[in-house]
């Protein structure tokens, strides 16, 4: 089997796993609880938020546990929305977010918010100047993902921080998600303000997550309750699953150090290779994170060849799997401009650092049958 | 990797005149013991300066733990370089750019020790500046009162470049002044007593007293928690804990309600008293601040200092509750301090505690119970963690494995 669907999920790693069930077996306290059991579980809770914070080179105070990426990105486009809105109702954000983004600018839309779409050119970035002229006396939030999770774009973080820095009234998030391990990012040098990560797309589990949230800064709970996480994120902490995550994060963090070279080779490789295909367009900029690959064979419905591939045991994704169910073109594609036949055919293959050259000479000869074998039935 | 070796420079060590060399050997045992982890690190310490040769080892963690070592006024970090011109210049503006030096005021302050260098000192100057003003955008130059003082000194080895100075956290070096005990309670205070008495050149030692079932585990992990910070002072921290409960019983069914606040403050006084004996300390240290609580009012502590005739230092004996605060953040302590758990302060406190208790009074209740073998009984079993700033949760090695 080759896996390259990284960007929808990744396999745990075992070590992770081990991590997980140990924990969710041997401390099942609550870490809320008095007696013993409960400071155990207190314990594994802060010794991995301090492992996290130290990976990502924050304070421990700056990292709040959350399930994952949509209520991440949730918690502080809602929290800064609703806590801050007499400061102003405008939020600027790109049009190439993820759902979990977009659609939650979509409801504060409804509840009377304005929000700009920043467009994206060729290579699906952002201007800077565009960002500047978007800014007003009522904006409040600027939100932009750092790395795309359809085409592997890189927004310039670093670039926008220190430009949003001479607004203090302005927070800035970022959804790191896809570029945690894989493309380094200091929120403190970028000046970032929230920023969130999820455990299951760095070989962690599913449900769990967390965001970043700059000391001092107030935002609005998503969820009241018990008055976890400082009161910040209410509900018993899934500690077998943020330690997981913590373990998770430095397993990533330590192949980041020692195998991020090969995983450019392999993606210049599979982008080399490809391209060479008849049909095949690449979609992926070149500037672009290291595990992402997107492309376009014309005329291909994307679906269909997705399974003609996966008859090879060769797994991969439309566009991004959280909005290929509904059989939309990449919103991402479309927004680079590369066109409506492009957008719909396109396909993702995503790495971790458990791929290898090997599979990605394997995969090349997969598609390329799988687009043979197809050509009779494609109308071209 | 830019940097190659740190300067540092003396605090108030340097007019210390015959106890000189006794201070640096001190600073240099504590840089070493805070920086232990780093193999490749060389400490170098001379008359005026210590010099921290990194050999690759990484320079924003040894600067994070530098600024909190007590005895060091101020360090920076070197770039050593090859001593051809055209090296010198490229490197110098890629340590300003490196600082942002972009919009600000510089001035270079070249040293020729080499006297075999064919450019005199200010050529050096001009040759540098020049080329400073010229490559880094809205640079100027201030020679009075610069943002940035770039100094080069050339040597026979290489050229040294510096240019950032970082604020060190002043004071004397750490057990330079002889040892002290200080009453940890785990409150805001009390670490903060201990900060500022280490920052005085003593070597502490913690007392905390522990009453389960009373107070709970958590509040003695607090405990080590806080002497965790401690030691990231001079590498390493002492802790007694003090198996306070049978005595704290003793005490509430023996004295008057409203004299067991006092009754009790004396047997932690004679407590820490005994252990101090033990471990061939001067002086106990405590958080006491005149009239913040019904402990501390003047008459309180006249009646309880009257235990004994060691001297019992109060860092804090001044200061607003605000100060204490802000003091306690700049520490780091604050945040642990603030863990709502009830320590051997806080718990069995009377409903009206006598601010003006009477020394009289005091002694007659005493007579009530013999209290010796129970203070003998729990200095006995004394519980003594060592704590390196390292492994200062021992626990959590037990855990090692899941992470």
């Amino acid at each position: 089997m080759i896996y390259f669907d990284n960007s929808a999920t990744t396999k745990p790693y075992p070590a992770v796993l081990d991590t997980f069930v140990k924990v969710a077996g041997q401390f099942f306290g609550n870490p809320s609880s008095v007696h013993h059991l409960g400071l155990q579980s207190e314990k594994l809770l802060s010794q991995a938020r301090e492992q996290i914070a130290s990976l990502l080179r924050v304070d421990p105070e700056e990292v709040i546990f959350t399930s994952g990426g949509t209520e991440g990105n949730n918690f502080v486009l809602k929290g800064v929305a609703h806590l801050y809105k007499n400061r102003g109702n405008h939020i600027i954000t790109t049009s190439i977010e993820h759902p979990s983004v977009q659609n939650v600018c979509k409801q504060l839309e409804a509840e009377g918010f304005h929000i700009t779409y920043l467009p994206v050119d060729e290579n699906g970035q952002i201007r800077l100047s565009e960002l500047k002229r978007a800014l007003t006396d009522e904006t409040i939030l600027v939100s932009i993902m750092h790395v795309n999770n359809e085409v592997g774009a890189i927004q310039p973080i670093k670039e926008i921080g220190q430009l949003l820095s001479t607004y203090p009234k302005v927070f800035f998030h970022v959804d790191h998600v896809q570029g945690v391990g894989k493309v380094p990012l200091d929120f403190h040098e970028s000046n970032v303000d929230f920023a969130t990560i999820s455990s299951h797309k760095f070989h962690g589990l599913k449900g769990t997550g967390a965001i970043y949230k700059r000391k001092g800064i107030k935002l609005k709970p998503l969820l009241a309750g018990g008055g976890q996480e400082k009161d910040f994120r209410s509900g018993t902490e899934n500690v077998a699953g943020i330690v997981a995550m913590a373990k998770a994060l430095r397993l990533t963090m330590s192949d980041f150090e020692r195998k991020q070279n090969t995983l450019f080779e392999i993606r210049d490789y599979l982008m080399n290779e490809l391209s060479k295909i008849n049909g095949v367009l690449i979609n992926t900029p070149n500037i672009a994170a290291p595990h992402i690959v997107n492309f376009s064979v014309e005329g291909y419905k994307a679906e269909v060849l997705v399974h003609e591939i996966e008859k090879e045991q060769l797994y991969v994704s439309t566009t991004s799997a959280c909005s290929s169910k509904t059989d939309e073109p990449s919103q991402t594609i479309l927004a680079m401009g590369l066109g409506e036949s492009r957008a719909s055919s396109s396909i993702r293959l995503s790495l971790s650092y458990a791929n290898t050259m090997d599979e990605a000479k394997e995969a090349v000869q997969i598609i390329k049958q799988a687009i043979e074998n197809l050509k009779p039935v494609m109308r071209r | 990797m830019i940097y190659d070796e740190i300067l540092v420079r003396y605090g108030e060590i340097s007019t210390k005149g015959k106890n000189r060399k006794l201070f640096i050997d001190k600073l240099k045992s504590n840089v070493h013991y805070v920086l232990k982890d780093f193999p490749n690190v060389k400490i170098r310490a001379q008359r005026d300066r210590m010099y921290i040769k990194l050999h690759g080892e990484d320079m924003d963690e040894i600067s994070k733990r530098l600024k909190k070592v007590f005895g060091i006024q101020s360090f920076s970090p070197v770039m050593r370089v090859n001593k051809d011109i055209e090296t010198i210049k490229e490197k110098s503006a890629q340590l300003m750019k490196k600082l942002d030096a972009s919009g600000k005021t510089f001035k270079v302050q070249a040293k020729r020790v080499d006297k075999e260098y064919p450019y005199r000192t200010n050529d050096l100057n001009q040759i540098l500046g020049g080329h400073l003003l010229k490559t880094i955008e809205d640079l100027k130059v201030d020679v009075h009162n610069p943002d940035f003082e770039l100094k080069v000194e050339v040597r026979k080895d290489a050229a040294y470049l510096t240019c950032e100075v970082i604020k060190g956290a002043g004071g004397l070096p750490v057990g330079s002044g002889g040892k002290a005990m200080l009453m940890l309670s785990g409150g805001i205070d009390s670490p903060v007593a201990g900060f500022l008495a280490m920052r005085r050149g003593l070597q502490i030692e913690g007392v905390h007293f522990y009453s389960p079932p009373f107070t709970s585990e958590r509040s003695k992990q607090k405990v080590i928690d806080l002497s965790e910070k401690m030691a990231q002072v001079s590498g390493k921290f002492t802790l007694h804990i003090v198996h306070f409960t049978e005595l704290q019983q003793a005490i509430i069914q023996h004295v008057p309600e409203n004299y067991t606040m006092t009754i009790m403050r004396r047997m932690m006084m004679r407590i820490t008293d005994e252990i101090r004996k033990r471990r061939n300390g001067l002086a106990i240290v405590n958080g006491e601040n005149i009239g913040q609580v019904a402990s501390q009012t003047l008459e309180s502590m006249y009646a309880i200092n009257e235990v004994t005739n060691t001297p019992v230092l109060r860092p804090l004996l001044t200061y607003d509750k605000n100060d204490i605060i802000d003091l306690a953040r700049d520490f780091d302590t604050l945040e642990i301090s603030n863990r709502p758990y009830e320590d051997c302060c806080t718990i069995f406190v009377p409903a009206q505690p006598k601010t003006k208790p009477r020394r009289d009074k005091v002694h007659l209740y005493e007579t009530n119970f013999d209290w010796e073998p129970l203070i003998q009984q729990a200095v006995d079993q004394i519980e003594t963690v060592e704590i390196t700033s390292k492994t200062g949760k021992k626990e959590e090695n037990e855990f090692a494995d899941l992470f």
